[in-house]
């Protein structure tokens, strides 16, 4: 049985529960325009900022796909409860295939929503890579942040039960990953240790990369990014592939 | 490969921490058989079926299904089987179809063989013109056929099925049974089913073992496990069971004297010529007949001879005795 065949299966199934999920469809459509409108507007608003809007964006970016890829694992905890896992784990297929067709279903979405965002920033607040390499980089910022994530809330989902438990883990986890990710202050004034929890927070690295790419030749003091991109980049692969293998590893252990 | 028997265990055994759910079981399907096995819930019918299908590991010993190893072969056992399990185990979210679709997929189907086999087992369960409705619109009985049609997709040499007709209503249990029957005649699908309705074993299965306590207890067709039980049972309730108990074993139309509950159970060749004689003998020594009542051996009696309880519904808890006179009289 041919991995890719495996895998595309799961997403394909993935796909059709997004578009049939009506509710979940629009909201998930629509709030990326929420966030951008609220946060990004209201805020640069508030303080007088120059590029502050700028700022915003990637912050935005970070925090819809952080929200959309962890709770996307919610999706195991409804195969556990409605007992569709068991005819997954019986077929004669590889486990860690099957985590990787649920993975790309649920980065899938969430790529889809950052492309939505960023679509919003650049029609609305005029918001946009400088160019086709800063837009590519973008990207594929996007595409780590949400497979990573999108991942760790696969294996937190293998080893959780209750699926009323696990959205309120997953907000547990997700709140100081996110506050701490700059996606709303700049990391760099902020105090020491701050800063030390910062920079063992991914999503850090994620924003941070979206907002090298997308300040370009900006010279303004607020989008100056921590790290030089490919620094991000490197630091983000490694927990994406880290979260991978965990998910992997751990869907293998899964009993129905 | 052709292998000798459907399924073969060697002193198979699962224990969970200090509970002990199949305890060295050794049991030989043939090919082509309706094998059922008949216990209460929590016998460990279950477990072994979920060991047989390569689920759960086993702690102990070994089994080969299909002539695959389910330790050293398991990618082959899945691909030989079909299981239906005892909870539900659809997508409510997609459709029959897609449901039977996902399955040839997983087994690795390619699309051409696909789309021709899911309108065979559409046919065969009665669902075609159903199977573009969402799960979700289904009934219990549908579902449960759907169930069925995902498990014979892939043309399974051997299929399981996990107590099938549970919660259905007797019409739908009826359906089932006749799909079932067909399925192992008309398919030459060897079929394990598990159960804890007598009568579902009684009238489906060539074999029927019972299991009790994670043990088979006893192993024959459901007619032979009937036959062990020789002679028809009369039941009679008096109010001094002890004392008559001692007059009516040296009668020689008894063969077996029991005190139960309230009564006794008396074992005799012909019940219907012996119960005007066992009367007049309680009679003859001043006792009063306040109920009788004759019975022919059913499965549930051979279920009880071996495993000392009633089966019931309600759980492993319920062992209890039912009312004197309903039935089961080989109760110890």
């Amino acid at each position: 049985m041919s991995a890719t065949q495996v895998i595309y299966t799961l997403w394909l199934r993935e796909m059709k529960w997004f578009v049939r999920g009506k509710s979940r469809l629009i909201s998930s459509l629509i709030q990326p325009f929420l966030w951008l409108a609220i946060m990004g507007i209201g805020m640069s608003a508030a303080f007088n900022i120059p590029g502050f809007l700028q700022f915003m964006v990637p912050g935005v970016i970070g925090m819809t796909l952080i929200f959309s890829s962890m709770m996307s694992g919610v999706s195991v905890l409804w195969d556990k409860q409605f007992g569709f896992m068991k005819e997954i784990l019986v077929a004669p297929v590889s486990r860690t295939h099957v985590m990787l067709g649920k993975a790309l279903g649920g980065m899938t979405v969430s790529m889809l929503q950052g492309m939505l965002l960023l679509l919003a920033a650049g029609l609305l607040v005029g918001v946009w890579p400088p160019s086709i390499i800063a837009f590519i980089q973008v990207l594929a910022f996007m595409a780590l942040i949400s497979l990573g994530f999108v991942s760790a809330g696969l294996a937190f989902a293998s080893k959780i039960e209750d699926p009323i438990a696990f959205p309120v883990v997953m907000n547990f986890i997700i709140m100081p990953l996110f506050f701490l990710s700059g996606a709303f202050f700049p990391i760099g004034t902020a105090p020491d240790w701050m800063r030390a929890i910062a920079h063992a927070n991914p999503l850090m690295y994620g924003v941070d990369g979206i907002r090298g790419a997308i300040s370009g030749t900006s010279n303004l003091p607020i989008m100056t990014a921590n790290f030089p991109i490919l620094i991000d980049f490197g630091i983000l692969s490694v927990f994406c592939a880290a979260m991978i293998l965990l998910g992997g590893y751990l869907f293998r252990k899964i009993s129905a | 490969m052709k292998a000798k028997y459907a399924i073969e265990t060697r002193g198979l055994t699962k224990k969970f921490g200090n509970l002990v759910a199949v305890d060295r079981v050794n049991l030989k399907i043939n090919d082509g058989e309706l094998f059922g096995l008949l216990g209460p819930n929590g016998a460990g019918k279950t477990t072994l079926t979920h060991m047989l299908s390569t689920i759960l590991q086993p702690t102990g010993g070994t089994a080969r299904v299909a002539g695959f190893d389910i330790h050293d072969d398991p990618d082959n056992v899945r691909a030989a089987i079909g299981i239906v399990f005892q909870e539900f185990s659809l997508d409510n979210r997609l459709t029959g179809r897609e449901n039977l679709d996902f399955h040839g997929r997983m087994y690795g189907m390619p699309k051409a063989q696909r789309e021709e086999r899911i309108k065979e087992v559409l046919k065969i369960v009665g669902l075609t013109n159903r199977a573009d409705a969402l799960v979700q619109t289904y009934s219990g009985g549908m579902k449960r056929r759907l169930e069925i049609a995902r498990g014979l997709m892939h043309y399974p040499k051997i299929l399981f099925l996990d107590e099938p007709t549970l919660g259905l209503d007797a019409q739908t249990r009826r359906v089932v049974w006749e799909q079932v029957k067909s399925l192992n005649e008309v398919e030459k699908i060897t079929i394990i089913l598990t159960t804890h309705y007598i009568e579902e074993a009684d009238y489906l299965c060539h074999r029927v073992g019972i299991i009790d306590n994670g043990k088979i207890v006893a192993l024959d067709k459901p007619e032979a496990l009937k036959d062990k039980l020789k002679g028809d049972i009369v039941s009679i309730k008096v109010a001094e069971p002890k004392k008559l108990v001692a007059i009516l074993r040296k009668s020689r139309i008894v063969k077996e004297a029991k005190i139960v509950r309230d009564g006794l159970h008396l074992q005799v060749d012909n019940g219907g010529k012996a119960l005007p004689k066992l009367i007049d003998i309680i009679r003859s020594h001043g006792g009063q007949v306040l109920e009788a009542s004759l019975s022919r051996p059913t499965l549930e009696d051979v279920f009880i001879k071996y495993t000392g309880k009633a089966i019931r519904e309600e759980g492993p808890e319920s062992g209890a005795r039912r009312p004197f006179g309903m039935g089961g009289p080989w109760g110890r």
